[in-house]
Order: structure tokens, then C-alpha cells, then sequence
């Protein structure tokens, strides 16, 4: 093939792609940046350049300034905990439990169903008087507790729901990785007579890095895309205890229909996805040299 | 620890307590699944009254059925997870193909904006998108809720990789025999990377049959919403709150992908893991 025709397939192979990646990716995430600038027309009113007003906003927002905390909160709740139990369950189920395609089966399944069937379930265990966290709680004689519906627990409730659909999702990363690792190891670890403990801090766990830093990146961006539940089980409430910055940004854009303001929340929320991105790739560098 | 050799290594007195919390952990986790399934095929007065003697009903399942079109919203859904599968197989095996085997100007800075995907995900511009639908005149149609998927960078990172790994002496082969370019994608990359369309069609079902914030806001009929959206459309109006009916509703919308799961687990599980694993 000539080198004009191989730019030529080249160019046209990826075009219906690259197209509409342009017109739902790369211009939606420019507009939003250049939106952002701009106060949001109003009945009489037109849209005008206000610069960085809606930003000057957000700072002076204080339920910007609680989904912000909130959601970090959330993260860092639902991140270790749910990559800890992932960890947990992999070596579990990899190992010669008995029960072992039962326990696998009981870890994964949360993770097919929707985030949306999941929130409505967990709605109703946590329902007060009625649900089976009442009924448990009442019956070992603890008084009843509005689990979603108070502000000190309502942001854990939630993150208990995030981490019961994830953790069985990154356990399978884990399993594939874990059945990669030579038994001869394990064999050369028990001539020289070390622990079971030692091997998995100085074997398993540094041969698992590539793989922990893979579920992380997808942990972190789940902790920042996923509302689903919020939107079912708390609707940001009560008193904005469970807002997340990308409800928060569906509240203002589609509920109050304030667009450009919601467009500013939307660059925040890109601009800390890109920073996290940036650290873990940093991480990814200088952590994994084993593959 | 737990490798195949892991049984070399002296376990002592930490095994049982091991098994013991393993099945802890592993009934807590099916706890709320059962708890709703439970509620779901007993009658109302029995929803939190557990007695082996309550007898057994499908009652709310009909209730449920016949309460919202979920007839159509199934319908919507199979379409949608269709439209956006089909879309994706064309275009991400078309684009990794020129990625992984054409030298063309450009070819870095594009897959480079490519996998900004990865970052810049469709489930965030919800407000730009929405006004490009308005535009384009698509709003509350089937069509709206998957087109920003279409363009998969994961779709297209995945099966460039495969490409990428098939020997080019088969590609050499077929082109000796007169195969031009489209026809060596079609009978020599497209069978080779089997597994891999398989595990990425699972993922990519999967996903958009639970996707659920952007086809709440660009839907608004029942003509084009999904399952997702339909069941919190049920469950948030008032139904006088008869939560045996909402779990039958719930376990209803996703019993098609629990029975798939259930059945081909295997396929599932390595499909996952084939498409997470890099």
C-alpha cells in the first residue's frame, strides 16, 4: 500500500468515531468551560458575559462548598473500604474455603444490578419502623433511628449501599490477578518456613500493585460519577447531608435550570477528576515496575 | 497465600476463624437481596413477618406489571442497549483498526484526544449535552439517550490493543491472497478478537441497561424511557408506599440480567475481568 493510501484508510477508519466523539465529548467540554462565563438567560433577560462571577458564586455557595466536602468524604469512605474488602474477599475465594462458589457468587451479584434497584432496596432495609435494620435493631432492644433520614447518618448509609455494589466489582480484578501469581512461591515461602502474613505482605501485596492502582483509578472515578442513589434514596437531603457535587450539578442544571452556573460546578468537578487522573498516573510511574 | 500452592504454607489456628468471617461477610452480603426477594413473593401483612408458614404469591409481580407500562419500557431498554452496542462495534472496531494498523498524520494527538473520554465522561456533561439534543431536535427519543456513548474510547482502546496483537504474518497472508484492507479487518482481525467483542458486548449491556442519570433527564414519555428511569418514575409516585409491590417492580426490571448472570456466571466473570485487565 502506498503511504497516501494507508492515510487515506487511516483517516476514514477512524472519522465516524472521532466525529462524534468531537460533538458529545470534546465540544460539549469546551462549551461548558466557555458557558461557565456567561450568566444564564432569564425571561427579559439575555444572556451576558459576567466573566468569572459564577465562580465568585460557587465560592460564596455554601451547598457547593457541603456537596464539595461531602463528596470528598464520600471518597474517602467509600474508596479504601471498598478496595479493602475487595482484597479480602479475592484471597477468600481464592483459596480452599468450603462454600467457595457460594461466597463468590454472594460477593458478585450486587454489582449486576443497577445502582437504581439497589438504591430501592436499600431504601426499604433502611426504612424506619418497617425495614429490616428497625426490625434487628428493635429486636437486640436498640431505640428506632431514621437511618437516611438524620444528618449524621445519612452520608455513611449512603456509602454503605456504594461500597455493597463495588467491593464484589473490583474482587473479580483482584481474583484474575491473584490466580496469575506461580504457586511456586507460595512453595518456596514454605521451605523457608514464613508465615502466612509475611508472604502476603512481601509477596502477594506488591505482586497485587498494578492491579490496586487499576481499581483505584476506577474507584475514584465512580466515587465522583455515580448519583444514582442519592437521586433515589436521599434526593441530596436531609439539609443537603448526602448532596454530591455531580447531583448537585443536576439539581442546579435541571432543576433550577440555572445552566451556566451549573456549567462552573461541572469544570470544578472535570478539573478534579483530571487532578486525581494526574496522581495516579504520578503513582502508576514510580509504584509499578514488577509487570 | 492463597495461590494454587497456598495450601504448602502452614495455615494453624487463623483457617477456621477465616472461614467463619468469610460467610459472615458473605451472608451479610446477601442479606438485602433476600430480604427484598422475600418481601416481593409474600403477601403485603407478611413483608416483615418471617414465618416459614407465609404463604407464597406472585400477586405483587402482577400488581406491579400492570401498575406501569413496563412492557414498554423493556422494549425501550432492549432497543437503547441495541442501538448503543451495534453503534459501538462498528465504529470502535473501525477506529482500532486504523489506530493500531495505518500510519497517518495526526494518528497520536487523535488517540490521545480519544482516550480524554476515559476522563471526560458523557455521564458528567449532562448540560452541554442536553442543549446539543435540544438542537439537534432529539430530545426524549431512544436515540438521544445513547448516541454519547456510541463513540466508545474504552471500546476502541480495548480491541486497538487486540489488534495490535495478532501477528501481522496473518495480515500478510490474506493480502497475498488479494484481500484488501476492510475485507483482512473482517476475516482476519474481527474472528481472532471473539473473546474480546464477547466480553466487551457483556460489559457494555450491562452498563447501559443500569445506566440511569442522563436518560432521566433527556426522557420524558413513556415512549422512550428505559427501565432505569421507568422504575423510579413507579416508585417515586405515590403508590401509598406497598413496598411488597416496589421490591416485585425492582426485581422485576433486573431479573433478565440476574438470570444471565446466574446462568452464564463463568462467561461473566472472565468477560470482566478480560475487559478490565490491560
Amino acid at each position: 500500500m502506498t503511504r497516501a493510501a494507508a492515510w487515506t484508510y487511516g483517516w476514514l477508519l477512524v472519522l465516524p468515531a472521532a466525529a462524534l466523539l468531537a460533538l458529545f465529548t470534546h465540544y460539549p467540554a469546551v462549551t461548558t468551560l466557555w458557558h461557565s462565563f456567561f450568566s444564564t438567560p432569564r425571561a427579559g433577560r439575555a444572556s451576558v458575559f459576567v466573566g468569572l462571577d459564577n465562580y465568585r458564586g460557587m465560592l460564596d455557595d455554601p451547598i457547593f462548598w457541603q456537596a464539595l466536602t461531602n463528596n470528598l468524604w464520600y471518597a474517602a469512605g467509600t474508596i479504601p473500604l471498598s478496595i479493602g474488602l475487595a482484597l479480602l474477599m479475592a484471597v477468600w475465594v481464592n483459596g480452599k474455603l468450603p462454600g467457595r462458589a457460594f461466597l463468590r457468587l454472594a460477593y458478585f451479584t450486587p454489582t449486576v444490578l443497577p445502582m437504581i434497584a439497589v438504591a430501592n432496596i436499600w431504601l426499604f432495609f433502611y426504612t424506619p419502623e418497617y425495614g429490616l435494620l428497625e426490625q434487628v435493631t428493635k429486636a437486640l432492644g436498640g431505640s428506632s433511628h431514621n437511618w437516611l433520614g438524620s444528618k449524621s447518618t445519612a452520608l455513611g448509609s449512603l456509602m454503605l449501599v456504594t461500597v455493597w455494589k463495588e467491593a464484589g466489582f473490583f474482587m473479580i480484578f483482584y481474583l484474575a490477578a491473584l490466580q496469575q501469581i506461580s504457586p511456586s512461591l507460595g512453595e518456596a515461602a514454605a521451605i523457608e518456613g514464613a508465615s502466612r502474613v509475611y508472604f502476603f505482605r512481601r509477596i502477594t501485596f506488591p505482586l497485587l500493585m498494578p492491579t490496586t492502582l487499576f481499581v483505584m483509578v476506577n474507584a475514584v472515578i465512580n466515587a465522583f460519577r455515580l448519583v444514582d442513589h442519592v437521586v433515589v434514596m436521599t434526593r441530596g437531603g436531609p439539609d443537603n447531608a448526602t448532596s454530591l457535587l455531580l447531583y448537585y450539578i443536576y439539581e442546579i442544571g435541571f432543576r433550577f435550570w440555572d445552566s451556566t452556573y451549573a456549567a462552573a460546578l461541572t469544570i470544578v468537578l472535570l478539573a478534579m477528576l483530571g487532578v486525581a487522573a494526574l496522581l495516579q498516573f504520578g503513582l502508576v510511574e514510580r509504584k509499578v515496575h514488577y509487570q | 497465600m492463597t495461590a494454587p500452592g497456598a495450601a504448602s504454607i502452614p495455615a494453624g489456628w487463623s483457617r477456621p476463624a477465616e472461614t467463619l468471617a468469610a460467610w459472615i461477610l458473605g451472608l451479610l452480603w446477601v442479606l438485602p437481596l433476600a430480604y427484598a426477594l422475600w418481601t416481593a413473593v409474600h403477601p403485603g401483612e407478611y413483608a416483615t413477618h418471617f414465618v416459614p408458614s407465609a404463604p407464597l404469591t406472585l400477586e405483587n409481580f402482577a400488581k406491579a406489571w400492570q401498575a406501569a407500562p413496563f412492557a414498554r419500557y423493556f422494549l425501550n431498554t432492549i432497543l437503547l442497549c441495541a442501538l448503543i452496542l451495534g453503534g459501538q462495534l462498528v465504529l470502535c472496531t473501525l477506529a482500532a483498526y486504523g489506530f493500531a494498523r495505518f500510519e497517518f498524520p495526526g494518528r497520536k494527538l487523535l488517540f490521545a484526544l480519544v482516550l480524554m473520554q476515559l476522563m471526560v465522561m458523557p455521564d458528567v456533561l449532562l448540560v452541554e449535552n442536553y442543549r446539543t439534543m435540544g438542537a439537534l431536535g432529539l430530545r426524549d427519543t431512544i436515540l438521544a439517550i445513547g448516541l454519547p456513548y456510541i463513540a466508545s474510547a474504552f471500546g476502541i482502546f480495548l480491541l486497538r490493543q487486540t489488534f495490535k496483537s495478532i501477528p501481522r504474518e496473518l495480515e500478510e497472508a490474506a493480502r497475498v491472497e488479494g484481500c484488501g484492507p476492510l475485507q483482512v479487518l473482517w476475516k482476519v482481525y474481527v474472528p481472532l478478537a471473539r473473546p474480546v467483542y464477547v466480553a466487551y458486548a457483556l460489559v457494555s449491556v450491562s452498563y447501559h441497561w443500569n445506566n440511569f442519570l442522563w436518560p432521566l433527564i433527556i426522557t420524558n414519555s413513556v415512549e422512550s424511557r428505559p427501565l432505569t428511569v421507568g422504575l423510579q418514575v413507579f416508585s417515586a409516585t405515590d403508590q401509598g408506599i406497598d413496598w411488597s409491590i416496589i421490591t416485585a417492580a425492582t426485581l422485576l426490571t433486573t431479573a433478565p440480567l440476574l438470570l444471565g448472570f446466574l446462568v452464564f456466571q463463568r462467561r461473566f466473570v472472565q468477560s470482566f475481568m478480560r475487559a478490565g485487565i490491560r
